[in-house]
């Protein structure tokens, strides 16, 4: 069993906003070509010409749809990654210490020489958010690009994940959690991020934002001009282009 | 605890390309990383947004990101192929470049010296239209277009003919204002990453979206509010908002007045000039000043043009506008039903629209001068705004309504005006400074000017002198009077059946005719196939370029491979479809950041490249110097070395022999290289003073000149009243030298209408008693682009097949369970394919992603891909003709008004056949004509 860091100073993590998340798709990919030639193993493709095409995604977007009994049924797109939780089950059940957090940061990550590709992880993960590739053997996930974040060669403004950096809504957004001025915890507090499932006790660093509620516009305080029936064309013409100085 | 040491700052990549992304219409900026293989060859890493670029500002979508995917695709094509088996069965034999250009020669040459018209060139992405144009008008065939006609030409030309203008590539709303935003008919598609930008910023801020679309998902899942509308009857909705805003005085009569001919007068005398503006003794149009009560010019200083005027009888359009939009059947309680709104909730809706333009209105401290030469010191605005696409222009009605919407936006005030709809340069430009269809053939000579353009009465119609018409799509014809993009829908029957003359060889470039851009697919398929008695195809020779192994393949004679968009160069010019902003003029380039490499095989070339090499092998002039060598070298010879106009190329930027000169300058010979330098693109800012107000702002107007968009200050009244379209109800009410025949005199009486009107859509009268109650719809998925994209390895994990998406009401009333098949039927046919439940949507509307079925065979995806086997098109249901309802015509599936393709417009009945394992119809599986794609390169 692996341990997890009693605490870390500073918790990275993403906020995404399901008020302006269209589901494009677009971090699915983002995030694929760049940890396709990243951290790790490349993330495989099998059959991908064939009849069951299937491959390796750090990052996935469901859509569900809700239907209120008392309202038009909505769409909410949820794109699902690794949450990097501060309670991670994926890591104490790690058999060999491959799966770990970060000390210094707070992110999950795969140690993949020491991974033995047993799947335990994924089990414990109730979020769904690990994959096996499948050429290569171990367990693949969302590394929140810690090649990227604090990569020398990047210039300082491409330092975020690739999805962020992908996202065409700004839907995304990346910082430190425990920083109280950081634009995801001020964007957190304003707008009521939730955690998913947090029942589980696994305390997600991610959060969402969720949906603002939709309305259905009913009410017209327009007033008409004037009775056109009574008054006519040419009264509604006289009263309008009086309107004009 | 020991946590492995990891390299937290791993090189990236050996170097980045800045070039233009290809994988939709967007054009966004990318960087291309390149690594260096085990060969010491480039390759192509990772593909990210320029952040430094107009269109997209860094991000990049689903398809962008997975462009990597493309070049590598296995379905790209590597060798010239020349038919070896019968049309359509796939069988190619490899033949070398110089045996394949000499082949088209072969063909085209004696056309040309002959009978130019039996040639006929279409383009199906038409991005370098400007050049392909340039080259059919050198060629000398009337016939060339690119997509537009089968795609959206109503919302161009409905924007064009009202505004001078239209949405997307025309102008987009003011992001960074706007607080109330309506989406008609928005799919996912166009455009795609500046909207999603824009959404993002609009809900950052907190600002108001409303998504008006029977579907609700994409752009339309995150509006604040959704109206779930009937199709087609978006335009039945918009003149019931009008008549609202009427009813309720919230109309801006400043801006009607000053802007718009509201204020001209119409013509009353009976004859010829009925309802055509009235114009004076120097035939210039006039208004009624309210200062003294007297005729004044229309851009006289200091006018005040007269809304209410009557002089001598003729009233105002104004008048007519209110005549027309405050009449009952306008009423939301009138219109209701039909939309499938609540009336309250088109009176809620006029009444936000009222309530943000007129007690929302914001001020930008700029002074400004008018055309009139009239000083304002401040620019005033109404931060509402609209976008719309596909959905309102996709049906037989789309003329009209785009029209309507557009007349929307002007009664609040809303055009050219901060926070709300903007135009980007080269537009405004209004239909006078367009040019008119060119179409007289003169054997082994030019064209006398550009295909394409737009008609302002009769007389300039592409008809023959015995009144057939001219073009083989028939476009330009009493059938479809302004048909500004062509008809490429129409191209394959009419040529099938000789109608209105036969052609000898049709020449495609990246069009997939034989499968998703065709209606009624499998009668086209028969129509490239059938032979005439004489043994010879009905459609004797086809020429085909595409980068992939498309369906369409399989139906040429001839096939020329093109290259991939990261091989090649390409131009996205001011001339055709630019990247403008709306505060800046914008063009771009591609160039080859990796060199075409098809070991092993001929290899191929960039389309255009070939182009212009056939056109010296045809001695076509503007590209052939007098010794009959080539005038350029290849396609970015002709980029940068092309004039034309004095001064003008293709790209308006590092212009001059000193590369410093914008907009008008000699060409520079290191021209692409400034622009590669510059990551791809160039911007011309639009002058602060000139941002606003741009039809009518003098500080724009010279701007305009200057970085030549136009060659004199072009000022215009928005056409409400659209003179042209009267021209034509003149015609058909027997005005005239010009006259149409008998059959179409009612129906052009109607459809062109000078006032924007609403029409049932062709196919509702075509369902009325017929037994087909339901609209079925596609649309594009934001991951997905027409054909190209589920070949791609990342994307068809993503979407690797589609559902017919059907709402509760028709999902419960047939007991569907999941799983279940159902068998779609419209008057052309049926189709048997996969359903599945969705509640957000209209409750007699059915739908379905676009494109994603595949011919077996095709794009060297395996026989057993979803794709091909459960995957379907909806094409097969709809038919580029309606069927023939007792008045012995079969009338086309198009708008009357620009021949636009009225996809939309079907109507279908469902019956449940339970569980299927395969979609039908299904074709014969092609022969592969390249390897089966296997493992990921």
């Amino acid at each position: 069993m692996t341990t997890l860091p009693q605490s870390t100073t500073t918790k990275l993590g993403l906020v995404i906003d399901m008020d302006t998340c269209v589901g494009c798709q677009a971090c699915v990919t983002a995030c694929k070509g760049w940890n396709d030639q990243g951290y790790g193993a490349p993330l495989s493709d099998q059959d991908p010409y064939g009849a069951n095409p299937s491959g390796t995604f750090l990052n996935r977007v469901h859509s569900y749809q809700i239907t209120p009994e008392d309202a038009a049924p909505i769409i909410v797109n949820l794109p699902r990654s690794c949450l990097h939780c501060e309670d991670a089950p994926c890591v104490t059940v790690c058999p060999t210490g491959a799966s770990y957090k970060r000390a210094e940061d707070g992110i999950v990550l795969v140690n993949e020489d020491a991974c033995i590709g047993c799947g335990l992880c994924a089990w414990a993960c109730p979020y769904g958010a690990r994959e096996m590739d499948a050429d290569a053997g171990v367990m693949k996930k969302c590394t929140l690009c810690v090649d990227r974040i604090y990569n020398e060669n990047l210039p300082e403004i491409d330092r975020e994940p690739a999805c962020v950096r992908a996202c065409p809504t700004g839907a995304r957004h990346f910082g430190d959690f425990a920083d109280p001025d950081s634009k995801v915890s001020l964007l957190s507090a304003e707008r009521g991020g939730i955690a998913l499932m947090p029942e589980l006790g696994t305390r997600p660093v991610n959060l969402y934002l969720p949906p603002r509620p939709k309305d259905m516009m009913t009410a017209s305080p327009l007033a008409p001009l004037l009775d056109i029936r009574a008054s006519g064309f040419a009264g509604w013409l006289d009263k309008i282009l009086g309107k004009i100085g | 605890m020991n946590q492995p040491r990891i390299d937290l700052s791993p090189p990236v990549s050996d170097e980045i390309r800045k070039t233009t992304c290809y994988m939709c219409a967007c054009r966004c900026g990318i960087n291309v990383h390149l690594k260096s293989g085990p060969d010491g060859k480039d390759r192509v890493s990772y593909i990210e947004g320029n952040r430094d670029h107009p269109v997209n500002k860094g991000v990049i979508c689903a398809k962008g990101a997975s462009g990597i995917m493309q070049v590598t695709a296995p379905s790209r094509l590597g060798t010239p192929l020349r038919r070896v088996g019968p049309r359509g069965s796939g069988a190619f034999e490899p033949i070398s470049w110089d045996e394949a250009l000499a082949l088209a020669v072969s063909w085209m040459k004696p056309l040309r010296e002959t009978a130019p018209e039996k040639f006929a060139f279409f383009t199906g992405r038409d991005q370098s239209q400007s050049f392909t144009g340039w080259w059919a008008q050198q060629f000398g065939t009337p016939n060339y277009a690119a997509h537009g006609g089968f795609c959206s030409v109503n919302m161009a030309a409905g924007g064009i003919y009202t505004l001078g203008g239209a949405f997307w590539e025309f102008g987009q709303p003011d992001w960074e204002r706007t607080k109330l935003f309506v989406m008609f008919g928005v799919a996912e598609d166009h455009d795609s990453n500046p909207i999603k930008i824009g959404l993002g910023k609009l809900k950052a801020r907190g600002a108001r979206v409303i998504g008006v679309n029977p579907i609700r998902t994409g752009y339309n899942a995150v509006a604040d509010d959704w109206y779930g509308i009937t199709p087609g009857t978006d335009g039945l909705m918009v003149l019931s908002l009008i008549n609202c805003l009427f009813q309720a005085g919230k109309i801006d009569l400043e801006y009607l007045a000053r802007y718009t001919n509201a204020p001209l007068l119409i013509n009353e005398t009976e004859g010829p000039e009925k309802g055509l503006i009235l114009k004076n003794a120097e035939t210039q149009p006039f208004v009624i000043d309210k200062r003294t009560g007297q005729p004044a010019p229309w851009d006289g200083q200091g006018v005040q043009p007269d809304l209410g005027a009557v002089y001598q009888g003729h009233r105002t359009v104004f008048q007519h506008m209110a005549m027309r939009y405050l009449a009952p059947e306008y009423a939301p309680e009138a219109v209701a039903e039909r939309c499938g709104i609540p009336a309250e909730r088109i009176h809620a809706l006029a009444s936000e629209l009222a309530r943000v333009a007129f007690d929302e209105s914001i001020e930008i401290d700029q002074p400004w001068t008018d055309f009139r030469g009239d000083r304002h010191e401040k620019m005033t605005g109404r931060p509402v705004s609209f976008h719309a696409m596909r959905g309102i222009s996709a049906h037989s009605n789309g003329f009209q309504t785009a029209r309507a919407l557009h007349l929307l936006q002007i009664v609040l005030g809303t055009v050219e005006v901060p926070g709300g709809y903007r135009f980007k340069p080269p537009y405004p430009k209004p239909v006078e400074a367009h040019p008119t269809p060119h179409f007289v053939t003169v054997p082994g000579k030019p064209l006398s000017g550009p295909h394409l353009g737009y008609v302002r009465g009769p007389e300039q119609l592409a008809l023959l002198p015995d009144g057939s018409p001219a073009r083989i799509d028939k476009a330009f014809s009493w059938e479809n009077p302004f048909s500004a993009h062509g008809m490429m829908h129409m191209v394959i029957p009419n040529a099938h059946a000789g109608d209105p003359y036969r052609i000898d060889t049709l020449f495609l470039y990246m069009a997939n005719m034989a499968w998703n851009s065709s209606m009624n697919t499998g009668a086209v398929m028969a129509m490239l196939t059938e032979k005439g008695p004489d043994g010879e195809y009905l459609i004797p020779r086809i020429i085909y370029s595409d980068a992939y192994a498309s369906e369409m393949v399989a139906y040429a004679d001839l096939i020329l491979p093109d290259t991939t968009y990261l091989e090649r160069h390409d131009c996205i010019s001011l001339l055709d479809r630019p990247i403008s902003e709306p505060g800046a003029a914008g063009d771009s380039i591609r160039w080859p950041v990796v060199e075409p490499d098809r070991p092993g095989q001929e290899g191929v070339r960039g389309f255009q490249s070939v182009l212009l090499d056939l056109g010296v092998r045809l001695g076509l002039p503007g590209m052939t110097k007098e010794d009959g060598s080539a005038k350029f070298k290849d396609y970015a010879d002709y980029i940068v070395n092309h004039i034309r106009r004095p001064g003008v190329g293709p790209l308006i930027g590092f212009r001059g022999a000193e590369g410093n000169k914008e907009g008008r300058g000699e060409a520079n010979p290191d021209q692409m290289q400034a622009y590669i330098d510059n990551g791809g693109f160039y911007q011309a800012h639009v002058p602060q003073e000139a941002l606003f107000y741009k039809p009518w702002n003098k500080a724009y107007q010279d701007w305009a000149v200057a970085t030549s968009f136009y060659e004199s200050p072009q000022p215009y009244l928005f056409n409400i009243w659209s003179e042209p379209m009267r021209r034509f109800q003149l015609a058909a009410e027997g005005h005239g030298a010009i006259q149409p025949p008998d059959h179409l005199r009612a129906r052009l009486k109607l459809a062109m209408d000078p006032l924007p009107i609403w029409t049932p859509p062709s196919g509702d009268l075509e369902a009325k008693g017929w037994g087909y109650p339901v609209h079925a719809l596609t649309q594009r998925p934001m991951d997905m682009y027409h054909s190209w994209g589920t070949q791609n390895a990342w994307l068809r994990q993503i979407r690797g097949m589609n559902f017919l998406y059907l709402p509760t009401k028709i999902w419960q009333e047939h007991g569907f369970e999941e799983g279940d098949y159902a068998r779609v039927i419209s008057p052309n046919g049926g189709i048997t394919v996969p359903v599945a439940h969705m509640a957000a949507l209209n409750e007699n509307t059915v739908w379905t992603w676009n494109a994603i079925g595949k011919r077996k065979g095709a794009w060297g995806l395996d026989e057993g891909a979803s794709e091909a086997k459960e995957g379907f098109l909806l094409n097969h249901l709809i038919s580029e003709l309606l069927p023939e309802r007792g008045d012995g015509q079969r009338w086309s599936n198009s708008d009357p008004v620009t021949g636009q393709a009225a996809w939309f417009d079907l109507r279908v009945r469902l019956e449940k056949v339970g569980k299927r394992s395969q979609s039908e119809p299904q074709f014969p599986a092609l022969k592969l004509v390249v390897p089966k794609g296997r493992a990921r390169s």
